[in-house]
């Protein structure tokens, strides 16, 4: 049943990948990227992966749709045609892609128990509420065993708002 | 006559659920799923829809940008923070051990904190640059 779900999303996702490099309304690929990071948010819904989901719904969905909308706000709604050849884009595209393929490639297969990561996880749920007292582990986790991790993420979202407020914001009006 | 009376009135009864549910997600995160940051999305992208549906200058009352890029170091500053109060209660950097009586309540002191230190940092940042990027559109 599961992977019937994950099925039916992921050719869901792939339809409305199309759909966005076809359409040459930015309005309209705004609004699919946005139905794109909901579908999105399901496939991590149906892998357990509830905070992630959260995470892609809020922020994926919402808050991007947001910010692409104002950013079209200030520029034309619709994509001018291209001034140049596209073979020079291509290449970097095709290049890359085979790139993550080749690094995809190297990655342990999907669920099995072998891998370190997982090798890791029943070291964590045994210890965490004798150590800890936080019943939900990924909390436990990234708050205070991976404290360092998530104080290092917090400054890069701090970054990313010092440089965004750099470029845009308005010096004394 | 405007024609947005539908939206108005759908953001007024949706946006008091978004808030009380950011809250749930910071302060159940311990219970279960979410934490800073999801709430402080959450939290955000509800002033961010009563700022696309009241306009900006409402929700810059709501939330001044001064506050907002006050919030933005603070909130690296409390998680930084938690972790200085270890080294000096002599523990290691954000180890919350000694944070409380036992070891167990000084884990659950220093994880609120750290995530209330992410919430703030979060919340604010996605208000700063949607603030930035509304505001270019005014013309003063």
């Amino acid at each position: 049943m599961e992977s019937i779900v994950i099925l039916v999303l992921l050719t869901l996702l792939a339809a409305v990948l199309v759909a966005v490099v076809r359409t040459r309304s930015l309005f309209a690929a705004v609004v699919l990227l946005s139905a794109f990071s909901f579908l999105m948010a399901s496939v991590m819904l149906v892998l357990d992966a509830v905070d992630v989901a959260m995470t892609e719904a809020a922020v994926g969905a919402g808050i991007s749709a947001v910010l692409f909308l104002s950013a079209l706000h200030l520029t034309k709604t619709t994509e001018a045609p291209p001034r140049r050849s596209a073979l020079l884009p291509l290449a970097v595209a095709g290049i890359t892609g085979a790139a993550l393929l080749f690094g995809v490639s190297d990655l342990p297969p999907f669920g099995i128990a072998e891998t370190p990561m997982h090798r890791a996880g029943p070291d964590y749920i045994a210890r965490v509420p004798a150590e800890t007292g936080i019943p939900n582990v990924v909390t436990a986790v990234l708050g205070s065993y991976r404290g360092f991790d998530t104080l290092g993420e917090t400054v890069v979202v701090f970054a990313g708002a010092l440089a965004v407020l750099a470029l845009l914001k308005r010096r004394g009006g | 006559m405007r024609l947005d009376i539908v939206l108005r009135v759908a953001a007024k009864l949706i946006l008091p659920l978004m808030l009380v549910f950011a809250l749930y997600v910071q302060f159940h995160g311990d219970y279960g799923p979410g934490g800073g940051f999801q709430a402080g999305a959450i939290a955000a992208g509800a002033v961010i829809l009563y700022g696309l549906v009241y306009g900006l200058s409402a929700a810059q009352r709501l939330v001044p940008v001064a506050a907002v890029e006050t919030m933005v170091p603070l909130g690296v500053l409390v998680f930084a923070a938690v972790g200085v109060a270890g080294l000096l209660l002599g523990d290691n950097y954000l180890d919350y051990d000694k944070l409380a009586h036992d070891a167990v309540h000084g884990q659950e002191w220093g994880v609120f904190l750290v995530e209330a230190g992410v919430f703030i940092t979060v919340f604010s940042t996605m208000l700063a640059i949607f603030y930035a990027f509304a505001g270019r559109g005014i013309k003063e």
